[in-house]
């Protein structure tokens, strides 16, 4: 089937079966890596991408309901240089080894946009469901509490 | 990656859906915002011929209240719930319940609809929509009919949903209440009910009581609100009450609970179940969201 979709800003228009799933197709066809292919049934958060402005978990979407929508990576966050926030989380180290930090970041953003001054318990609240194995997340929070003028309430 | 082939429709409108469905009898799948159904697809759990989409059928998205009753499209996803003013004003239950469902970016795609028509044991929306006097209404190839919420759940995983049939809103009947619903999870901000309670109180102390993941389906206790009606709660009536729950569910041992704790933990969150919807029925209890487990 064709399938006309934005990413990033650009318009692409792709041929796919309606078995694939949308994480393999922006990986492999579209060649954008920063959704990473983790547990593969929602758990993880590390497909995540933006849709219509809203986060999904790109495991759990078939390529061809994105067609006619829009949508960000944290490849289309970035094209002005780094956001605030992104440039928070690097001075307060909140990230290892950085496998789930695209998804982190647009979760963070989505929040941001929705609610420009979180509590902690809406840091928290956000970003659950996106997995963290090396920093105990407290770095990650704090970041978000700074971009959200909040600091460490 | 999903192993097997299959047609994908997106059709335009209602009856353009129910069409597709008479195709292809017993081999549909309707696929709304996909979060149970992907994943099965992937686990090979189900191999329908055809999804159906009907994300672009109109209507299905809308919230609307009329004279006697709150209206939810079938589209509407947790994340629209939870900031649906006309629905924190009507059915604060319902609220509750959906900001405990997974994470945002499941809950930004899951639909309600979606989660009662999975129909796992520890669907979310099932206890509360039973403590609601909620109406399931459907569309096939024979028209329109509407389904008491008492009948939807009729078996694990099963409906009362035909192959043909779609569901196009739930409809939750306007009355003055306060309510609860208590989850036990693992931990706090993505996990599957290990144990659900939902209670509301209308007036002249009339209850409802539903359990949800202690049971192949969420089901509603006539025991209990029978023993309750008419009646204002005091300890010796909570403790009575509380005293049935271990005849009155069947839960199972498995990765996420033994039965012996989901039994005990199902008592202690009926306890504090009732004296909440009750305080929340008399305005002295805790905001919608604050949870007491």
């Amino acid at each position: 089937m064709q399938l006309i979709t934005t990413v990033n800003g650009e318009d692409w228009t792709l041929d796919a079966a309606p078995a694939d799933v949308l994480l393999d197709v922006l990986r492999e066809r579209i060649g954008i890596k920063s959704p990473k292919i983790g547990c593969e049934r929602g758990d993880c958060g590390s497909c995540t991408i933006i849709m219509d402005g809203r986060t999904v978990r790109s495991c759990l979407v078939l390529a061809v309901e994105a067609d006619g929508h829009e949508i960000t990576t944290v490849e289309g966050i970035g094209y002005d240089g780094l956001s605030e926030l992104q440039r928070l989380m690097l001075g307060n180290n909140s990230f290892q080894c950085g496998f789930c930090a695209p998804a982190i970041v647009l979760a963070a953003t989505e929040l941001l946009e929705h609610n420009p001054n979180p509590s902690r318990h809406d840091v928290q609240e956000a970003l659950a469901g996106n997995l963290c194995r090396c920093t105990g997340y407290e770095p990650i929070i704090e970041a978000v509490l700074s971009a959200g003028g909040g600091g460490t309430e | 990656m999903i192993a097997h082939e299959f047609d994908y429709r997106r059709p335009a409108s209602l009856g353009e859906a129910v069409g597709i469905m008479s195709e292809y009898p017993g081999s549909v799948q309707i696929l709304a915002g996909g979060t149970d159904l992907v994943a099965w697809l992937r686990d090979d759990a189900v191999a329908p011929d055809v999804l159906v989409d009907i994300k672009d059928v109109p209507g299905l998205r809308d919230i609307t209240v009329g004279d006697d009753a709150l209206s939810i499209g079938s589209l509407v996803t947790f994340t629209e719930l939870i900031e649906s003013d006309l629905v924190r004003e009507h059915a604060p239950l319902l609220v509750e319940m959906a900001e405990t469902v997974a994470s945002t970016g499941i809950r930004n795609r899951a639909t309600m609809v979606g989660n009662i028509c999975s129909a796992v044991p520890s669907c979310d929306a099932g206890p509360v929509l039973l403590v609601y006097d909620t109406t399931v209404h459907v569309a096939g190839p024979a028209g329109e009919r509407c389904v008491d919420i008492n009948d939807w759940f009729v078996g694990l995983r099963q409906t009362a949903l035909t192959d043909d049939e779609v569901v196009t809103r739930v409809d939750i009947k306007l009355r003055q209440h306060g309510g609860v619903y208590v989850k036990l999870m693992r931990y706090a901000g993505e996990d599957l009910a290990q144990a659900a309670v939902g209670v509301v109180v209308y007036p002249n102390n009339e209850y409802k009581v539903a359990f949800g993941a202690v049971a192949p389906t969420p089901f509603r206790s006539t025991r209990i609100e029978d023993a309750l009606r008419g009646k204002l709660l005091d300890e010796a009536l909570v403790a009575e009450v509380v005293a049935v729950v271990a005849d009155e569910i069947s839960p199972i041992t498995d990765m996420r609970a033994s039965a012996e704790y989901r039994t005990r933990m199902t008592e202690v969150m009926l306890e504090r179940g009732l004296w909440e919807a009750s305080a929340r029925f008399a305005g002295t209890g805790s905001d919608y969201g604050v949870r007491l487990i």
